[in-house]
């Protein structure tokens, strides 16, 4: 929809440009939420889609997404051989309530800047250990991991002035075997639940669990657990309160539903390797 | 700045934040469509370098530079494939969602063609049910062009213009011509559900560059009316005020701004201060009834509301033979209350109109609606002008469902045309829609059936309370409505009904696809399967024993209507229908995490609605050798356009492509009631019928004189007359009759009086996941008796788009009201209607009948297939589960702990869930001597 309240663009070229943020500003990515609701507050869009950051870089070192990368340039990439973790890409792509057109605009950086329970992008970056670069207003940059930038419902953590620059995907985490499983209260409609669990190369168990709270919640293993360890750990480390409650799933529902992914995950990836 | 829109380049600048669905708009590519604004429906999708995109969500600056191509621009040389595909598949209705849907389509590589529900995620249709949309991409051809009259699937005449971008609804008209210097509004909506305006203050507002007005309730006529569209306006109360110094819901409006753009109107809008003295609201209808409770229009009997004191709007009491008997004579009584919420037409053509005073001295009014002709009433009225002084049309409006059956935009824009002189739009947003128009009325129905062991019904009672909102407007009518086909379907000596339509501070409601009946019938048809269970009768057996028969009166509890009577009766043929696809097919095998069942139920309706409901059709001869015929009906994806063509071809020996129409203009014919209450061939048609009749009548007569020869040796054939052995061309014809100053035309009236009844069955096969919930539709069947079936293709249209949309309501649908009283989900993302993956193909069958009172036989089928859905889908989850839902929607967050229970595997969560497996209006069953109990 028009954002009228906009009086300028700016289409910052270089990291130098990018610092003058201020009151009213809001970096524009892909646009496909800002431009979905009204922005009364803002008058001006910094656009980052002519920093000119390479979308994608495979490297040794694993995978790194600039945040400008479009969920369809992620979703086309051909991983090497040995990322078999790297269908997860496609299944959380094939997460967004969006359809592949939104693909061809939204970006993962935004994505994970939205910080909604049900980013996909979120899911995936959160259960492959990924890192986020944080490009700070004064200069330099910091790092927090995906599961810690995700603070809650609309609460990424950036401070003013901050920019998500690129996640990084680590090798490691891209070549374990993995589960996934998602529902919706709809046909393929905006998840309720998402859970990975994935299985690092010293043998142990992660899971991840997205979307059915409010923000991600990373169980580690040293052994693989029982159901119920696993059962005892999940209704340690989630509370009530921290299950989401909104249109798309009552919360008593989210947890059922964790419980009983979970417990798949575990079962699914318990066997041992074919 | 330079773009290049369709190989055209444009010179201009978008506003900063302006988005490239406006921009390409603003540039007159109107094949651009706004149906969310919001990134969720896709009707605004375009081309950026061959990718399609939602362009409402694509920031226009990004677009210089890139080829952007339209649904103007699809077709090289004429009709691209897809849009050819979706021509001869008719892979719409109202059309409104066609332009991205084929610009989607046309983008989808053979892999995304094989996995159509994920690929077309991103476009929504409330029409068709999407069947017709798979068609079209999968190259079904359906449209039978070659064919001549009733019976075959003629295409609709607006078919090339929709699928390639031309055919203008509501919004498509640039601002030149009457229209130059066109003012744009914006309505301050209160964010208050009760509250009293003490003072605006505009003057900052009315500083701003380019506001020309601020309209509040001091500039407004103080005449009450009702938004409600009905033949005679004494159906609905006097309760509105176009602007109202008292605000009844959170969402009402306060005041308008007039602007030169929908920027400046909306910068404007929020400099407008506003005082408030709150007042107490009410959410609840029963609450409202309570003595004591908030009295939400104090009016005067004048109103015509039933009892303002205790916020009822009307009330109904009737009784037929003796319940209390009945129900002493029974050995099961069954009863419990059942509830529709409330949810949204959904029509992707949100709501606008455009005003203008023309060269003429006249205001004319460019308007989305289903009632023009009613709407200039109610403008004269309201405005104290003659009829001639006012003009309304629509020109094609993208759905309705009866949302717009309603005038909740053409007073405020007649008011601010008359005010500055100049010409002015209001377009609602999406939000808006939800928040502001108007919705189906939530109603919570007891139900309480007496029945004999054998299974004879001995009394049926039911009480409605349903909740009008803010506002009566259709709150008697639904009301009434609800109480009748629902329980006249079942021949009962004893039945009686009360019913309360109830105002509370909430948006309000207003007609709505059933018009009360899929409310009621979700209730009996629901209570019709619990009692058939605890007898141990077969549903259908239990139906067949208790359903009215052709030889039968139709009675509901209080009166029998003397216009109504079984013009046909294809109820059995139904039932067998669904019966025998429903429990033929072997029973699914799916895991053991699956529990399946099969349900049904009955729908009954009136083809028209009570009480008089009237239409004018007028066709004359052209020189041209055509015929153009002047209906009222407008064409909202009803297809009504279509079945007016075929009746007059085939009275008029034609084909329908002869035909040409001209509709929904006020100052094209007398009258015309509307589109609603699924009028449109059975009302319209008639007149159609008999205006073509009586031309064919002239132009014969006028061949026996030219040829002098008998009038009985004339007859039109095949586009031509023959007159005893001679075959005499129509322009001939017309042209002698021209020059001997004979107007060949003809001019058919209906009045809607002699009404019959159709009926529609449905039947569901389910999947429930036992631990998870999920609910799968596996088949879904439906018996429709539509009479004469003019056009099977759009017929079946109009069920499968009918039960589609009844699965949103039973499965997903709810406007949620917050504490507060405003709509808590306002867009498409927080309130789902069914997408492709959602929606099941439903087989179609129709009853072989032939109605004697419709036009060639036909009967009303449009809103009814709606009906049944809610309780044939609840009473499958029953059989699957054991489960009894008897409050909409059906989510899987709900159903989940409820088929735990009663599948006992977790213990601990079943004692929690213990509260939750009540429903929340106390079901109460008496079960007396069951058998087998």
């Amino acid at each position: 929809m028009d954002l009228n309240t906009i009086n300028a663009i700016a289409r910052p070229r270089s990291r130098g440009e990018l610092a003058d943020f201020g009151r009213g500003d809001a970096w524009l990515a892909g646009g496909t939420w800002l431009f979905s609701e009204p922005q009364p507050h803002l008058t001006r869009l910094i656009d980052l889609s002519q920093a000119g950051w390479a979308p994608l870089l495979v490297s040794e070192a694993g995978l790194s997404i600039a945040a400008t990368c479009t969920v369809a340039t992620l979703d086309a990439l051909k991983a090497p051989a040995d990322w078999i973790a790297a269908p997860l890409i496609g299944l959380c792509c094939r997460s967004f309530l969006a359809s592949f057109k939104i693909w061809n605009m939204a970006t993962v950086g935004g994505n994970l800047c939205m910080a909604l329970p049900a980013g996909p992008m979120i899911s995936l970056c959160a259960a492959l250990d990924g890192v986020c670069t944080i490009w700070m207003p004064e200069g330099g940059e910091r790092r927090v991991p995906v599961a810690d930038f995700v603070e809650g419902p609309l609460q990424p953590a950036l401070r003013p002035g901050e920019v998500l620059r690129s996640i990084a995907l680590p090798r490691e985490a891209l070549s374990r075997r993995f589960a996934f499983r998602r529902a919706s209260l709809s046909q393929l409609g905006r998840s309720g639940v998402l859970l990975i669990g994935t299985l690092p190369a010293t043998g142990d168990f992660v899971l991840t669990v997205t979307a059915s709270t409010r923000r991600p919640v990373q169980l580690a293993f040293a052994d693989m657990p029982g159901p119920n360890e696993l059962a005892a750990r999940l209704a340690e480390a989630i509370p009530d309160a921290l299950y989401y409650d909104d249109v798309h799933g009552r919360p008593d529902w989210r947890r059922h539903m964790t419980f009983e992914f979970a417990e798949e995950i575990r079962r699914e990836l318990a066997e041992p390797r074919r | 700045m330079s773009f290049v829109v369709n190989g055209m380049q444009h010179d201009a600048t978008p506003q900063p934040g302006q988005c490239l669905r406006t921009f390409l708009r603003e540039l007159g590519w109107f094949g651009v469509k706004k149906g969310c604004d919001a990134g969720d429906c896709g009707a605004c999708t375009v081309h950026l370098d061959g990718k399609p995109v939602h362009s409402c969500l694509v920031p226009a600056f990004r677009a210089e530079g890139l080829e952007v191509t339209t649904i103007e621009g699809l077709g090289v040389d004429g009709l691209h494939p897809m849009q050819q595909a979706f021509l001869d598949a008719q892979g719409f209705q109202c059309g409104f969602c066609t332009a991205g849907m084929v610009m989607t389509a046309a983008c989808l590589d053979q892999a995304q063609r094989q996995d159509l529900p994920a690929a077309l995620k991103g476009n929504l249709c409330r029409c068709t049910g999407y069947r017709a949309i798979a068609d079209a991409i999968a190259g079904h051809k359906h449209a039978d062009g070659a064919g001549s009259s009733g019976g075959r699937n003629v295409p609709a005449p607006a078919g090339p213009a929709v699928v390639s971008g031309k055919a203008r609804y509501t919004m498509d008209v640039a601002p030149d011509g009457p229209l130059q210097g066109l003012l744009h509004m914006k309505i301050l909506r209160s964010p208050h559900a009760s509250a009293r305006i003490v003072a605006i203050d505009a003057s900052a507002a009315l500083a701003l560059p380019g506001v020309i007005a601020v309209l509040t309730h001091e500039d407004a006529p103080q005449k009450h009316f009702s938004t409600a569209r009905h033949e005679h306006v004494t159906d609905d109360v006097d309760d509105t005020l176009v602007l109202d110094p008292i605000i009844r819901f959170a969402g009402q409006r306060v005041a308008a701004i007039v602007a030169v753009s929908e920027a400046v109107a909306e910068a404007a809008r929020d400099l407008v201060e506003v005082s408030y003295e709150l007042l107490p609201a009410v959410f609840d209808p029963e609450e409202a009834m309570r003595p004591g409770a908030p009295v939400i229009h104090d009016k005067p009997v004048s109103s015509r509301i039933a009892n303002a004191s205790r916020n009822i709007v009307a009330e109904l009491h009737g009784e037929t033979g003796d319940v209390e008997a009945g129900f002493a004579e029974a050995d099961l009584v069954h009863e419990a209350t059942y509830q529709s919420q409330r949810v949204q037409h959904a029509h992707l053509e949100t709501h606008g109109a455009i005003g203008w005073l023309g060269g003429d001295g006249r205001l004319h009014v460019r308007t989305s609606s289903q009632t023009p002709f009613l709407t200039r009433d109610a403008l004269c009225t309201l405005f104290n002008m003659p009829k001639d002084k006012v003009r309304v049309f629509s020109e094609r409006v993208g759905g309705g469902f009866g949302g717009k059956q309603e005038m909740i935009t053409e007073d405020i824009v007649a008011l601010a045309v008359l005010t500055t002189g100049r010409p002015v739009k209001l377009e609602f947003t999406r939000s808006e829609q939800f928040s502001a128009s108007t919705s189906r009325h939530p109603m919570r129905v007891t139900v309480k059936l007496g029945v004999r062991r054998d299974g004879t019904l001995t009394a049926l009672s039911m009480r409605m309370v349903s909740n009008t909102g803010a506002y009566g407007n259709h709150g008697p009518g639904v009301l009434f409505h609800a109480a009748g086909e629902a329980i006249a379907l079942y021949r009962c000596a004893n039945k009686k009904v009360d019913g309360y339509a109830v105002y509370t501070n909430t948006l309000p409601s207003g007609a709505f696809r059933g018009y009360g009946l899929s409310q009621t019938i979700f209730a009996v048809e629901s209570a019709m399967d619990e009692a058939a269970h605890k007898l141990g009768i077969d549903p259908f057996a239990f139906r067949r024993l208790n359903v009215v028969r052709a030889e039968d009166p139709i009675v509901a509890a209080d009166h029998v209507a003397h216009d109504l009577s079984f013009g046909s009766y294809g109820l059995d043929q139904c039932l067998d229908l669904v019966e025998r696809d429903l429990n033929g097919a072997p029973k699914p095998k799916l895991s053991g995490d699956w529990l399946t069942g099969r349900g049904m139920a009955v729908a009954m309706i009136a083809t028209i609605p009570p009480r008089g409901h009237r239409a004018e059709s007028r066709i004359r001869l052209t020189t041209e050798g055509t015929y153009e015929l002047a209906v009222g009906t407008a064409e909202f994806g009803n297809g009504t356009t279509t079945v007016h063509a075929q009746i007059a071809a085939t009275m008029l020996g034609a084909t329908p492509a002869q035909i040409r129409i001209r509709q929904s203009d006020t100052d094209h014919i007398a009258h015309d009631t509307g589109a609603y209450g699924s009028t449109g061939t059975v009302v319209a048609g008639a007149a159609t019928g008999r205006a073509a009749e009586a031309l064919a009548e002239a132009i014969c007569t006028f061949a026996a004189a030219h040829s002098g020869v008998d009038r009985a040796t004339c007859r039109l054939v095949d586009g031509d007359v023959m007159a005893g052995e001679r075959r005499i061309s129509l322009v001939e014809l017309a042209e002698a009759a021209m020059a001997k100053g004979v107007a060949l035309s003809g001019i058919g009236h209906s009045d809607g009086s002699s009404r019959s009844i159709a009926f529609n069955v449905q039947g569901f096969e389910v999947a429930v996941h036992r631990r998870q919930g999920e609910i799968r539709i596996l088949r879904s069947i439906h018996a429709a008796d539509a009479g004469f079936v003019i056009n099977p293709m759009q017929c079946r249209g109009q069920v499968e788009g009918g039960v589609a949309q009844a699965l949103g309501a039973a499965l997903y649908e709810q406007m949620l009201i917050d504490a507060e009283g405003k709509v808590a989900n306002p867009t498409f993302r927080g309130y789902h209607i069914p997408s492709f993956a959602d929606t099941p193909v439903t087989t179609v069958h129709f009853a072989a009948t032939s109605d004697s009172i419709g036009p060639l036989g036909a009967k009303s089928m449009s809103e009814s297939p709606y009906n049944p859905v809610a309780a044939a889908l609840a009473n499958a989850i029953c059989a699957a589960t054991g489960v009894r839902l008897r409050e909409t929607p059906f989510t899987a967050d709900r159903l989940y702990r409820l088929v735990l229970d009663e599948d006992g595997r977790n213990a601990l969560r079943r004692s929690e869930a213990r509260d939750a497996v009540e429903p929340p209006f106390q079901a109460q069953e008496h079960a007396v001597a069951v058998p087998g109990e």
